[in-house]
Order: structure tokens, then C-alpha cells, then sequence
């Protein structure tokens, strides 16, 4: 029962872009095309799921002042295993993912995930939170990259939509994935009926208390 | 002149921020005053310019002819995370008026996704030492005037009224699109 819900609280409930607010630069900038986001959320499940999974089994292991930098390797270990499974597979998502593929190991979302649950949860749990949390995203992902496919070249995954829409190139630039974010956040919040978070989800991010000190901004 | 090619790309028709999607998380989290954009801002010009000298230094003297340069994620996230510690440590000692000015920003800089996407774009582009020095400083030029550009609008914003959903960060992600818009008069001057 418990593990079900380590599993689908990600879906919806939390979900780590639209409700958490976290992993906003991957968000943004790969969905242009739906089956972008697609493959974008598909990725950063796998790395997910790996790196909690090692996280997770080194718990015990990993001394506290050096977790940070343990932590960076493994993702980063991850994100190279993906980066030529990618490559050898799927060389179209490949490039058009581009640098986006190594920032996975910046996601925030990775890091969250492994500060906030991994470090202390045993081995299945934190396998079915990483698995749970990346569907999330890349449902988020999808959902972000099918809108502004349709809207701004009219089509959904390469497929030519019946009924003619007239294609607003605006959608699929830069200034229109920030406006599909904000009113697909703002969505959210109506129909769940919550207030708008005022600033970004920075619980899981290791620099929480840091950023925190900097945006106080330094006056001296 | 290719030099100030990529500077105007790097700052206008490219901006990080704005067109590549880097860095949104400081671009939404510390934009809300000038002072800390400002702050920010240097943090990140200067450490992009030395972490790209030592990935630059690492990529080509030890990756490059070992052919490992698939290790390149790993060895660039570890070069950037040391980097920032040593200039922390090092400004706390030898410069402690600038560490003041800049300690609270450094630690953020370390999972700041702009600095590494800046290094891995300088090896993908092929730009030699000097262009991809450039190019990093540029970037990090282009970063700050986002920032401050856009810490100007929030300001504004605090005082708007807005619709209650679109109370707090969906409705600075609109005022981010139309900074965004504007910027896209740039495209099309260089090609």
C-alpha cells in the first residue's frame, strides 16, 4: 500500500515541475516538440532511478560532509551511460536534445530527490519515488511539449493535424515556453485550488540555505 | 572581429537566459533586487571564465589524448564543484573585501546549469582558448543583464495587479516571456 503511494505521489500530487516548481531550465528549453519532452523525461527517469537507487544502497556509506560531490558523480555517471545509450539508439533525440542531455546532472529534481528521500529511505522505496517522480516530469514534460506543438507548428509528435490550425511560430520560441509554463502553472493552482507559490521550490536543492542568504542580497 | 561577433551573439541574439533556457533557477530566484543581481552576476562572470580556462586545460591536455572525452560530464561537474571551493577558500583569505561582495553567491554556482552548459557549448562549438575565453566572459555578461533587466520589471511587477492564480512565480514567467520577446528583435542581425 505504502509503496504505491511512494510511487504515484510524484504523478500528480507532487509533482516535481508544475507543483514543486523544480528542474525549470530542461523544462523550457527542450519542449519545442512533444516527443522532445518525451524523450527528455524519459532520460531523466532513468538517471532518476539509477542514482537513487546507488544513492540509496551508499546511505550508510557516504560520509555527510562530502555527500554533495558523491552524489554529483553518480548522477553524472548516469548521465554518461544515457548521453551513448542515447547515441547508439535514438541518434535523432540525440542531437536535438544537444547539451541538455550532460545538464541532467544539474537537474535539480536529481539532487532533490536524493537530499530529500534517497539518503535515508531503503532500496525499493527509493527506486519506486525515482521511478514515480520522473514519469511526473515527463509527463509535465510531454504535456508542455504537446501544447506548444500543436499550438505553434500544428502538429502533435511530427503528425500533420486534421483541421487546419494556423501554426503561431510564437509557441515554439523561447518567449512562448515561458508563457505555456506560467499559464499551465497557473492552471494547476486554479484547479486545485491553491495559492500560486510565490517563489521557486527549493526545498530539495542542496544550496536552499545559501540562495536564501543571496536573495536577502548583500548591501554592504 | 570574430570576437565581437561572439560577444553580440552571446549577449543579444543568444542570451543564456532568455534564448537558451540556462540559469533559470538564479534568474527567477535571485532576480528580485538589483543589488543581488549585481552580486550574482560578477559571481558568475568570474567563475565562468576560470572554470572554462580549467575545463578547456583538462579537455585538452588529458581527454582529448586519452580518448575519454565521453568522461567529459563527469570530469567538467567535478572541475567546476572544486573550482568554486578553492576560490571561496582563496577569497576568504587573500581578498576578503571581495569575498564579502561575492561569498553568498559562490556555492549556488556549483549546480548552476549555465556554467556548465557554457563549458560543454565551447568544446561542441570548437572554439579555441581564447575565442572560448571570450565566449565565457560574453556569457556571463549576457547573464548579469538579464538579471538586472529583469530585476527592474519585478519591481514593477510586486506592485501590479494580478489575477489571483497568477499571483507569484506564473505571473513573473509571463513578464519573463515578454523580456524574452523583446530580446528576439536581436535575431536575424548576426547569421
Amino acid at each position: 500500500m505504502s509503496y504505491s503511494r511512494e510511487f504515484f505521489k510524484g504523478i500528480i500530487k507532487e509533482n516535481p515541475t508544475l507543483v514543486g516548481l523544480l528542474g525549470m531550465c530542461p523544462t523550457l528549453a527542450v519542449t519545442t516538440q512533444a516527443a522532445n519532452g518525451l524523450g527528455m523525461g524519459l532520460a531523466t527517469t532513468f538517471v532518476l532511478i539509477g542514482s537513487n537507487l546507488v544513492i540509496s544502497l551508499l546511505r550508510n556509506v557516504i560520509p555527510k560532509s562530502v555527500k554533495l560531490p558523491c552524489y554529483i558523480v553518480i548522477i553524472a555517471g548516469f548521465v554518461t551511460l544515457i548521453e551513448f545509450l542515447m547515441h547508439g539508439f535514438v541518434p535523432d533525440l540525440y542531437s536535438a536534445l544537444g547539451t541538455f542531455l550532460s545538464l541532467i546532472t544539474v537537474n535539480c529534481i536529481i539532487l532533490g530527490r536524493a537530499e530529500m528521500f534517497a539518503c535515508k529511505n531503503k532500496v525499493l522505496p527509493s527506486i519506486l519515488d525515482g521511478a514515480g517522480m520522473g514519469l511526473g516530469f515527463t509527463l509535465s514534460l510531454t504535456t508542455m511539449g504537446s501544447i506548444r506543438e500543436i499550438l505553434g507548428a500544428g502538429t502533435w509528435f511530427g503528425i500533420d493535424l486534421p483541421g487546419s490550425i494556423q501554426p503561431m511560430t510564437f509557441f515554439i520560441m523561447p518567449a512562448g515556453g515561458f508563457f505555456v509554463l506560467g499559464c499551465v502553472i497557473a492552471l494547476v493552482n486554479k484547479i486545485a485550488h491553491k495559492k500560486p507559490p510565490a517563489t521557486l521550490g527549493c526545498a530539495g536543492c542542496p544550496n536552499a540555505a545559501s540562495c536564501a542568504a543571496a536573495k536577502e542580497g548583500c548591501e554592504s | 572581429m570574430t570576437y565581437l561577433t561572439i560577444l553580440f551573439a552571446a549577449v543579444f541574439t543568444d542570451n543564456i537566459v532568455l534564448s537558451k533556457f540556462m540559469g533559470i533557477c538564479p534568474f527567477l530566484g535571485v532576480s528580485k533586487k538589483l543589488s543581488s543581481s549585481l552580486g550574482m552576476g560578477a559571481a558568475v562572470i568570474f567563475v565562468m571564465t576560470f572554470a572554462n580556462a580549467c575545463t578547456y586545460a583538462i579537455y585538452h591536455a588529458l581527454l582529448a589524448p586519452f580518448e575519454l572525452t565521453y568522461l567529459r560530464t563527469i570530469a567538467f561537474i567535478l572541475i567546476i564543484a572544486l573550482f568554486v571551493q578553492l576560490v571561496e577558500i582563496a577569497l576568504k583569505k587573500l581578498m576578503p573585501p571581495l569575498y564579502r561582495a561575492l561569498g553568498v553567491y559562490l556555492p549556488l554556482i556549483t549546480t548552476n546549469c549555465a556554467v556548465l552548459g557554457v563549458t560543454i557549448t565551447n568544446i561542441d562549438e570548437g572554439y579555441n582558448f581564447l575565442e572560448s575565453t571570450v565566449n565565457s566572459i560574453s556569457v556571463g555578461i549576457a547573464f548579469t543583464v538579464s538579471l538586472i533587466l529583469f530585476s527592474g520589471v519585478r519591481s514593477k511587477l510586486e506592485t501590479a495587479d494580478i489575477p489571483e492564480t497568477f499571483k507569484g512565480i506564473p505571473s513573473t514567467l509571463v513578464a519573463a516571456s515578454i523580456v524574452s520577446l523583446s530580446f528576439m528583435a536581436f535575431s536575424g542581425m548576426l547569421n
